[in-house]
């Protein structure tokens, strides 16, 4: 059973005047536990996709499906991670990571417990007092996944939550995703704007095509996750496929600013 | 504790230098209308128990119970309007034509309908600061980014919580600038709204020594007045730093 499915997904924005078309009858199936990487031309529907995944909205046309059931809201373990970090600054980094659980109404004990082992997990336990503003945009991140990991989320969405970090931090946030998802197992879907991370992170790597968005091309990526992929030549094989799919799809030379990692 | 330190010794030091071009002026203008600091100040020990403090009371009272019903019913509806586009729609051009009328011309009027004494001022010191928080965190809540309500209506957050997460904190620092800027409003105000009706409160106070010609009396309650001012900025801001301790840290 696929803990996401997207059927037939059709869905338009009103614009300035007139509607404009997001997705068109956009297939997605995602199995469970399997990380699956989005990528696709600027404006090509990624993040209508995410949204209406975490039931933030719904579609004009089509089903969405989490864990079998239709999507009608937010549900209690799929995290939306979004790439400003959707962090409060007013909030301390404590707060800020048990804010799923909080609204939830979690009891207070249980809320201290999942809070700062998450925090653990990503390394930000020491920061628990410290504010948002005072973190780095690496920490930030960190922080955003916390809040994730403290609602034991099983459906991780995540909207190029990375696109802001320096190179090196990138690196660092993407072995620390993959690490994650070794130890838990969840399903996710991360959209990119970055081919080698949508290589890196992605077992199936989703190639939409610009607007209205809709699968163009899905690439199996089965050596994702092992040692030292980055370095291995099957890694830069399919990085070059990828981009040649994007060619097709007329969407790289918008990539190649971004597309790197350096 | 240091940061304490050095604001005390900047009052201090701020007090100093206007108490020596107090000096110097009154000497220059050579009026009994314009006392030295020292007469003035000797005075306000004096009266300041018997005299002073009970007016002194009467003002603060009014001042802040004022502050307060201004505050306590301009944000939640300005933040609500700031929030809900079709609620803005309607008030909107309500608030935009009575915003800019002088809500002290009605002193007359509530001094009819609501007496000499405490309420009619406190009602117009409240409807002058209701308008500017109102205005104020009406602005702050629509500036509010879109990620943040976002990510958290993601978790689950229904209205309520929204407001109590996101639109509340966010628009609080904005809320206290313009408290900090009503309060000076307010004490203007009072001072007026206390000269014309009443016997008590040291606008009273200011304009019977006048009246009497008691020329350090008066500067004795000009000096309570402006502690008033003193005062209540000071409230403020040790509040705003506690309530908003984030806006004091990095970037």
């Amino acid at each position: 059973m696929a803990d996401l499915e997207l059927r037939s997904v059709t869905h338009d924005y009103a614009g300035v005047g007139r509607d404009v078309r997001a997705l068109f009858k956009l297939d997605l199936a995602v199995a469970h536990g399997e990380p699956v990487a989005v990528i696709g031309p600027s404006g090509c529907g990624k993040s209508t996709l995410l949204l209406l995944a975490a039931g933030m909205i719904t579609p004009n046309v089509g089903e969405v499906l989490v864990a079998g059931s239709p999507v009608t809201g937010p549900r209690r373990t799929t995290a939306l991670i979004l790439q400003e970090y959707g962090l409060l600054p007013w909030k301390s980094v404590f707060h800020n990571a048990a804010l799923g659980l909080e609204i939830r109404g979690v009891s207070r004990a249980e809320v201290q417990t999942r809070t700062f082992e998450s925090l653990e997990r990503v390394g930000l336990a020491e920061f628990a007092g410290s504010y948002p503003g005072e973190l780095s945009g690496g920490m930030r991140q960190r922080l955003g996944l916390a809040r994730a990991l403290a609602l034991d989320a099983d459906l991780l969405l995540m909207d190029e939550p990375l696109s802001a970090l320096d190179a090196l931090t990138r690196e660092d946030l993407q072995d620390l995703l993959l690490e994650l998802w070794r130890v838990r197992g969840h399903a996710s879907v991360l959209v990119t704007h970055s081919i080698e991370e949508a290589v890196f992170l992605g077992r199936r790597v989703v190639v939409l095509s610009p607007r209205p968005g809709t699968v163009a091309a899905i690439v199996d990526n089965p050596d994702m996750g092992e040692r030292d992929y980055r370095g291995a030549p099957g890694f830069y094989e399919l990085c070059a496929h990828v981009r040649s799919l994007l060619v097709q799809e007329g969407a790289v030379g918008r990539l190649a600013g971004t597309g790197g990692k350096g | 504790m240091s940061a304490r330190l050095q604001r005390v010794l900047g009052y201090l030091g701020a007090v100093v230098v206007l108490l020596l071009g107090w000096q110097l002026l009154a000497s220059v203008v050579g009026s009994p209308a314009l006392p030295a600091p020292v007469d003035a100040l000797t005075e306000f020990v004096r009266t300041f128990v018997p005299d002073l403090l009970p007016h002194l009371l009467t003002s603060a009272w009014r001042a802040l119970a004022a502050l307060t019903l201004g505050t306590v019913l301009a944000v939640p509806l300005g933040l609500y309007l700031g929030r809900s586009p079709r609620a803005d729609a309607i008030v909107a051009p309500l608030i935009f034509l009575s915003y800019p009328v002088p809500k002290v011309v009605f002193l007359p009027v509530l001094l009819v309908l609501l007496g000499l004494g405490d309420l009619s001022k406190i009602g117009l010191i409240a409807l002058i600061v209701f308008f500017q928080i109102l205005v104020t965190s009406r602005d702050a809540a629509r500036a509010i980014p879109a990620a943040s309500v976002l990510s958290v209506r993601s978790l689950g957050a229904g209205r309520m919580q929204v407001f109590r997460h996101v639109v509340l904190p966010a628009a609080l620092p904005e809320i206290f600038t313009a408290l900090r800027i009503g309060t000076g409003t307010a004490v203007a105000v009072l001072f007026l709204a206390e000269s014309i009706a009443g016997s008590q409160g040291l606008g009273y106070y200011i304009v019977d020594a006048w009246g009497r010609i008691a020329y350090n009396a008066m500067f004795a309650g000009i000096l309570a007045m402006a502690l008033l001012g003193v005062a209540l900025y000071e409230v403020l801001d040790s509040l705003e730093s506690r309530v908003c301790r984030w806006t004091k840290v990095g970037s």
